[in-house]
């Protein structure tokens, strides 16, 4: 992937991108004047957009089609110290089968666990179609050296993972060195390709740490030029997590790239997203800002564990016309 | 840019010398300390008659999580006097509101029902001083609102205040009354206690205002319930103002939720909520189709249901009629000698 070249054609948004028309290679210099030569991230135009997308009201029927899509969506997550295969089991359970009593209530798109859980969901999903879903790269903080992550990709890749979720090196890319940040996501991505496997990539950009939304768009803008499948905005280890502006850049960021280079990537918000109020304004996002292309399991997905929760029980209410508790969904 | 900033420095200028002014005034009057009096250094002059101050009225908003928010649905309606005379527009709850306050109940009653028994009573206890601290506003309130003299607003403030003193009192002996150590062929401790049954939501009688709103709230919540309680039309104007004591009583927000407006567009979200354990009917007519819809509803999740009585006499002795259907009964077996 490194020392590939990138071409840039002179449509649409990101016009700025159009000065590197010429071959530019992905290392540092040539990477600070494409990602500073971006143009610039509108913080108030973006908070004020998703503030604006956000009142949009989704009723009824519609409503009941974006829940069922949201649940699709849903990379039910357990990434703690305490995860147990028991844990781990009756998590792939739950996603196979949100409402046992209801067939009509889709399954969930992947499950998330840490590398060592992999083996336990992949054996716990077989044959539900259900993606398992690997965080690596020395998750969350991302600290250690370049074998251990590639080592822990690969591990996680042979016992089955479908899907890994790695983080990038924050200090680096804050520090400047983009062509570190790239190179990183090059040899995981490469990783993934472990024994024959294909896993798809997600890097999460870990925006709570990134401090500026120009930094945001810089970082999905490296991220999708290295190779990654997905670009994710946090850990969920870091507060703030997801916010609603920043998947708007994010969402923003992917279309500029499919509009330039003919790729397609994804986007998952997570961490904080709790509500299925919350998931349908995210839905909404997604519709008005990358387009229906990307309203698919395929294309976006929430990192979430409480939001099933609320997703099921908003099912409830309209199904039954009552509000439901707590009390009836299982304690995860 | 430089222009405006002049432009400032000249419009400060003025006020900058009048302040200089005034410290040298002060060392006059230190320059004569024979005057014990400090008085006003220069005779004022006789002021301008001042313009008709415009009054500041008061919103009657909702009471949920321990804030003040209007209806989710933006909805308001006219409370007016027996007379027709206009007093308060309030907030009309929706069925979105009704759903907030039960969230906010649930999260708030757990840390509620934790609390001891003897920090429970010293917050009702607060309450009542609060209270008492409101009398006069509460007094013409109740006047307004009922069509009856101040005298009887006092006389029902006074009622409530020693109900909320008369059910703090309880909050620390519910355990006695209602617990017991049962005897047991074996040996084992036997141990029954009353625990509370979770969130309440209550629907208080319309009349009389204050007093049957405090009759309904303190005995639920004296267990360690969290309540949502729906304060009838007109009977509003006394319920926003006892929110406002609750939020000043050291009662953690959640606890208590006032919701205002039409019961009968309330309750059946209420009775049917699968989040509320218990229901108390006061407020609907009794034997009315309504109140046999709203406990069909509450079936579905077994909530425990206090049926509405005729012509039930608010300012008589309660006793504990009104506490015991929300608290259930925890049994303890515990082996002896260990």
């Amino acid at each position: 992937m490194i020392g590939k070249t990138c071409h840039f054609t002179s449509e649409s948004g990101t016009a700025t991108v159009v000065g590197v028309t010429a071959q530019l290679a992905l290392d540092d210099a040539g990477l600070r004047r494409l990602l500073h030569g971006l143009p610039p991230a509108d913080q108030v135009g973006a908070d004020a957009r998703a503030a604006r997308l956000g009142t949009r009201s989704i009723k009824t029927t519609a409503k009941a089609e974006a829940l069922d899509l949201a649940v699709r969506m849903v990379d039910l997550t357990t990434l703690e110290g305490a995860d147990t295969p028991g844990k781990v089991r009756a998590l792939c359970a739950k996603g196979a089968h949100p409402e046992p009593n209801q067939p009509d209530c889709p399954s969930v798109a992947a499950i998330c666990v840490y590398g060592d859980m992999v083996a336990t969901a992949k054996a716990a999903l077989a044959g539900t179609g259900i993606k398992v879903a690997s965080v690596a790269t020395a998750f969350p903080s991302g600290r250690a050296p370049l074998a251990v992550k590639l080592a822990d990709t690969a591990a996680a890749v042979e016992a089955g993972a479908d899907e890994i979720d790695m983080v990038i090196d924050r200090g680096a890319f804050l520090a400047g060195r983009y062509g570190a940040v790239a190179e990183e996501i090059a040899a995981v991505k490469q990783a993934c390709r472990t024994g024959g496997h294909d896993a798809h990539l997600k890097v999460i950009l870990e925006t709570g740490e990134l401090a500026t939304y120009d930094n945001v768009k810089r970082a999905s803008w490296l991220a999708m030029l290295s190779g990654a499948d997905f670009i994710k905005t946090s850990t969920g280890k870091v507060s703030p997590a997801a916010t609603l502006p920043v998947t708007l850049l994010m969402l923003e960021s992917v279309r500029d790239f499919r509009a330039q280079t003919g790729r397609q990537v994804g986007v998952k918000p997570a961490g904080g997203i709790r509500t299925a109020k919350d998931a349908i304004k995210y839905l909404v996002t997604v519709n008005e800002t990358a387009g229906p292309d990307w309203l698919s399991p395929d294309w976006f997905r929430f990192g979430a564990s409480s939001l099933l929760n609320d997703l099921l029980l908003q099912r409830r209410k309209l199904a039954t016309g009552v509000y439901s508790g707590p009390d009836y969904v299982t304690v995860d | 840019m430089s222009e405006t900033k002049k432009a400032d420095a000249k419009k400060t200028e003025p006020k900058k010398a009048e302040a200089k002014k005034t410290p040298k005034t002060g060392k006059a009057s230190k320059a004569a300390p024979q005057e014990a009096v400090v008085t006003s250094p220069a005779p004022a002059p006789t002021p301008a008659p001042a313009a008709p101050r415009s009054s500041v009225r008061k919103t009657y908003k909702l009471y949920i999580g321990g804030a003040f928010p209007r209806s989710e649905s933006g909805r308001s309606y006219v409370v007016t006097a027996p007379s027709g005379e206009f007093l308060a527009n309030a907030a009309q709850a929706s069925r979105k509101d009704a759903r907030d306050a039960v969230r906010a109940a649930r999260s708030a009653q757990a840390g509620w029902a934790k609390a001891t028994a003897y920090n429970r009573g010293q917050i009702l206890y607060r309450i009542a001083e609060m209270m008492e601290e409101r009398r006069d506003q509460f007094a013409q309130q109740i006047a307004s609102v009922e069509g009856v003299n101040v005298a009887a607003g006092y006389a029902q403030v006074d009622a409530a205040v020693d109900r909320w003193v008369w059910y703090a009192g309880w909050s620390d002996k519910l355990m006695q009354v209602l617990g017991s150590a049962n005897p047991v062929a074996g040996p084992y401790w036997n141990i029954s206690s009353p625990e509370p049954t979770g969130v309440v939501a209550l629907l208080a009688p319309a009349r009389p205002t204050l007093l049957g709103l405090t009759s309904v709230l303190a005995p639920a919540i004296v267990g360690g319930n969290a309540v949502v309680v729906v304060a009838p039309d007109a009977a509003a104007v006394p319920a926003v103002t006892l929110g406002e004591v609750m939020a000043t009583s050291d009662l953690p927000g959640g606890v208590v939720n006032i919701l205002t407006g039409a019961p009968a567009e309330l309750a059946p979200w209420l009775a049917s909520h699968l989040d509320v354990n218990a229901l108390d009917l006061a407020g609907i007519e009794a034997g009315s189709t309504l109140a046999r819809d709203l406990e069909v509803s509450a079936a579905e999740n077994l909530k425990r249901v206090v049926r509405p009585a005729a012509g039930y006499d608010w300012s008589a002795d309660p006793g504990l009629a009104r506490v015991k259907p929300f608290l259930e009964t925890k049994t303890v077996w515990h082996p002896v000698g260990i």
